[in-house]
């Protein structure tokens, strides 16, 4: 089977090369026989990268250990659920993935694009074939996944212990299926750009793909950050690491583009911008991979060093370059239909919301590079950690959050200040009165201050809208309030989607601000004895340690230490946490022993409690005792969000690309 | 009939003899162990009892001193980066899972020089002359790291004021084309209040 696999990536290689010839060489001669040839090709590729990927998978179950990444990646005894994520566990696997889906979603373009936009799909083909030949190239020539050992061991290697997690199994396909959708509208992009069809054409039909590659993205950040919160053990869920960051910067310049392609959709503004956006949101992509798999800086993430770091660079470098160049050959045809009529408008604040986006970007790129940048400059290698990124970032995000809130308060084109007055009374009031609370309440920090009034704020923006709305439906159609809400949002899902969105964030960044009154301490106690801990609320937690039980399970033995909890003298329940060592078929250790984490999750706080370890083989047991306030509401806000973004994207709801159209053209009219 | 083996008297009575043999059958099972092969938990006093596997419960602790939990060797540890490699501070790494080997002697490098009597700066100077400069979790704040501070904040506020300036430009345009074409329609007769009145109802209606 591997042999047929190997097979595959070649047949995928020559394939994907024929694509991009044919679809660039259709595309700009205008011959229906090589378009239809780059078509077959996106299609023949898809199914010869499949076809490798069910080899692989055939392999990793069949337990086939003479293949290398099999026996090092997996384990006889590895449980079926992390069989399959031991696809993309390690570098060669994770590239065959990455490779298969990209073939795969350039197959969707091709045949759910419609045929207002069938000029752009052989430049599609071929863009999408010219990236996944890429990925193919660096498996053949750097990290073959089928690669053979010469001689086959008994059992394999096992999987990390720490990839041993639900969470582990979802996110990195979440945030692979968010990069690698980035490069459908990239490929429109570039469509645009060759075919000189630069008008909002090209926009309607990646519309749907950047609302996917950004949910992906979302989900897949939120489902790392939740796995790192379980299964790390160090008791946060952000540690701004490299890799984190790199997944970040497309989701930011993604944000960005959602908010500022409303701008052209509307007034046929800002289309350099857009363009630029959809391109450097590319890139980055291209550039957190990278990173991944470079090993160019130091990451708990990173892959092992290898070539692969070497192919990356080169085809950023080529990929920047060309992107560059072709932009700047066509920004003579990317002109304004109209301009700015207000400084006070809701133009001029999405303007400002991509510069926040953007700077937090840039901000977040320029922290991840800086130890590059210092061993350059002054010969010394710097650490550039959370209170760097803290320091610099939480100022620019705060200014976002009340943008959030600002931004729909406007009017398209211009707002008269009598306008303002009456749009912005409610939402100030609930933010200064939320503010007024917490001083009340005896907080006294300001970033906490800031985050939780602004989100009052930004609140008091969407319960206004949502307010207004549905009282208009209520007093027009005599619906009741409920469902002339209900409806309000099925019939302007673009719009209020993007206020469940905005709740979403708001949660997250109260969430977030609940960090930072979080509490813990350390203590050793033998069966029976107890320690205590003060929340931020007030109230006392007594952990009692009740026990330590070994017993063996699955692929591991456990060491279970049992924890009895009470809040202020009433018992709250029970709490395990465990060490696991995991073992092989044969019994042998794998790895260190890792920890499993015991939380009690509640709205108001979690108790995050971890075994350290025992003293001297007895049951005396080493704690850490953590509350960290609000995080069940970071999980929430994720939902939230999560939900705004797939009301966004739900089909129906009127049709949106004529009345854009029609919008586009009153802009042409007005202006002429 | 059959002969008795020895004069027909038992060494032992019979529930002892019995007792025994029960405790003969179940000790052949492996995972039974005898109540005093080690001593259980007591709570609260006594010794704790050994586990049977302590290999497989990680690295083995000592028991958490009141150093391993002062808010002042924390708030140094927070701004000291653990050398194993997982780019966390020695405090947070070394409180993660407890496994690893670096933090616990950089903790407790931290306790000794605090012990000598040097201030939280002293004690980083120490570990930035033994270690580098990359111990600390973010660079200092002099030289050309001001640089590495500052940009971010100083790029967005040039973006803005470059956006300041091309949105006036634009609005300058508009109100300069609005100006050159003749007035039309509801622009040429409505006073400002209607204008308002009407962005009003359009503000409704698109609700």
């Amino acid at each position: 089977m591997t042999l047929l696999g190997h097979l595959s990536l070649w047949l995928a290689l020559l394939v994907g090369l024929w694509g991009a010839v044919t679809g660039f060489a259709g595309g700009l001669q205008g011959r229906a026989d090589l378009q239809q040839s780059a078509r077959r090709a996106v299609f023949a590729m898809f199914a010869a990268l499949a076809l490798a990927t069910i080899c692989l998978e055939i392999a990793i179950f069949r337990h086939d250990f003479n293949v290398a990444y099999v026996a090092a990646r997996t384990s006889r005894n590895l449980p079926t659920f992390y069989l399959w994520s031991a696809l993309y566990s390690g570098q060669e696997g994770s590239l065959l993935f990455w490779a298969t889906v990209l073939s795969l979603f350039a197959a969707l373009a091709q045949l759910l694009t419609g045929a207002r936009h069938r000029a752009y799909l052989p430049f599609v083909a071929a863009v999408t074939c010219l990236v996944a030949t890429f990925f193919v190239t660096v498996m053949l020539f750097a990290a073959n996944p089928f690669a053979r050992l010469a001689f086959t061991p008994a059992d394999g290697s096992g999987m990390n212990p720490q990839l041993q997690n639900p969470g582990m199994v979802f996110h990195p396909p979440m945030l692979y299926l968010g990069y690698i959708s980035i490069t459908i509208p990239f490929a429109f992009a570039i469509a645009a750009l060759l075919s000189k069809k630069l008008d909002v054409d090209w926009l309607v039909a990646i519309r749907k793909w950047t609302l996917v590659s950004w949910l992906f993205l979302s989900i897949g950040l939120l489902i790392g950050m939740w796995w790192a919160y379980v299964e790390l053990g160090w008791g946060g869920y952000w540690a701004w690491d490299p890799v984190e960051n790199a997944a970040l910067l497309p989701w930011l310049v993604m944000t960005a583009f959602l908010h500022s392609v409303m701008i052209q959709e509307k007034r046929g503004m800002l289309k350099k911008w857009n363009l630029a956006l959809v391109l450097g949101a590319w890139l980055l992509s291209i550039f957190g991979t990278f990173l991944t798999r470079s090993g160019v800086i130091a990451s708990v993430h990173s892959f092992t060093q290898s070539p692969v770091g070497y192919f990356f660079l080169a085809f950023i470098l080529i990929a920047g370059v060309a992107t560059a160049v072709l932009y700047a050959i066509r920004l003579p045809l990317l002109e304004a239909d109209a301009t700015l009529e207000s400084m006070v408008s809701r133009e001029a604040s999405f303007l400002f919301n991509n510069l926040l986006f953007i700077g937090i970007a840039f901000s977040v790129l320029w922290g991840t590079l800086y130890p590059i940048l210092s061993e350059w400059v002054q010969g010394t290698k710097v650490t550039v950690g959370p209170p760097f990124f803290n320091l610099v970032n939480i100022p620019l995000g705060l200014l976002l959050l009340a943008l959030t809130g600002i931004g729909p308060l406007i009017a398209w084109r211009r707002a008269s200040l009598p306008n303002l007055r009456r749009q912005f009374a409610v939402p100030a009031a609930t933010g200064v009165f939320v503010l007024l609370i917490l001083l009340v309440a005896g907080m006294r920090d300001l970033g906490p201050l800031m985050a939780i009034s602004l989100g009052g704020f930004v609140m008091g923006t969407v319960t206004q809208e949502f307010a207004r709305g549905a009282s208009a439906r209520h007093r027009q159609y005599g619906e009741p309030l409920a469902l002339a809400a209900v409806r309000l949002v099925a019939r302007n899902r673009r719009r209020y989607g993007g206020y469940i969105v905005h709740t979403g964030m708001v949660l997250l960044f109260v969430a977030f601000a609940g960090m930072a009154f979080k509490t813990e301490t350390q203590a050793t106690l033998r069966p029976g004895e107890s320690a205590t801990l003060r929340s931020p609320y007030g109230h006392m937690y007594t952990f009692t340690h009740l026990g330590i039980s070994q017993y063996d399970a699955l692929n591991r033995r456990v060491t279970a230490a049992l924890v009895d909890v009470s809040l202020d003298g009433k018992p709250m329940g029970r709490l395990k946490t465990e060490k696991r060592q995991h073992v092989d078929a044969l019994g042998r250790n794998t790895f260190e022993p890792s920890t499993e984490v015991g939380i009690r999750s509640g709205l108001r706080e979690d108790l995050y409690v971890v075994l350290g370890g025992l003293v001297n083989g007895t049951e005396q047991a080493v704690y850490r005792f953590t509350i960290n306030p609000l995080v069940w509401w970071v999980w929430f806000g994720g939902y939230v969000l999560v939900a705004g973004g797939l009301i966004v994207l739900w089909p129906g709801g009127g049709p949106p690309a004529v009345r854009r159209m029609q919008a586009g053209y009153a802009v042409k009219l007005e202006s002429k | 009939m059959m002969e008795r083996w020895n004069d027909g008297k038992l060494e032992c009575e019979r529930r002892e003899f019995l007792g025994i043999a029960f405790l003969g059958i179940v000790s052949l099972f492996p995972t039974f162990q005898p109540s005093n092969a080690f001593q259980d938990s007591l709570a609260g006093s006594g010794p704790a009892g050994r586990v049977p596997d302590p290999a497989s419960a990680g690295r083995a602790l000592d028991p958490t001193t009141a150093a391993d939990t002062d808010a002042a060797y924390q708030a140094i540890e927070k701004q000291l980066k653990c050398s194993c490699g997982c780019g966390l501070d020695i405090y947070t790494c070394r409180t993660t899972d407890f496994n690893c080997t670096y933090s616990p002697g950089l903790h407790r490098q931290v306790v000794a020089l605090a012990a000598e009597g040097k201030t939280a700066q002293q004690i980083i100077d120490a570990f930035i002359a033994e270690y580098g400069q990359q111990v600390l979790m973010a660079p200092p704040k002099r030289g050309f790291n001001l640089v590495g501070y500052l940009l971010p904040s100083v790029a967005v506020l040039v973006a803005a004021g470059f956006l300041i300036r091309t949105l006036r430009r634009w609005t300058r345009v508009a109100a300069a084309e609005a100006g050159a074409v003749p007035a039309s329609g509801a622009h040429a007769d409505a006073s400002p209040a209607e204008l308002e009145r009407l962005r009003r109802e359009l503000e409704r209606h698109r609700g």
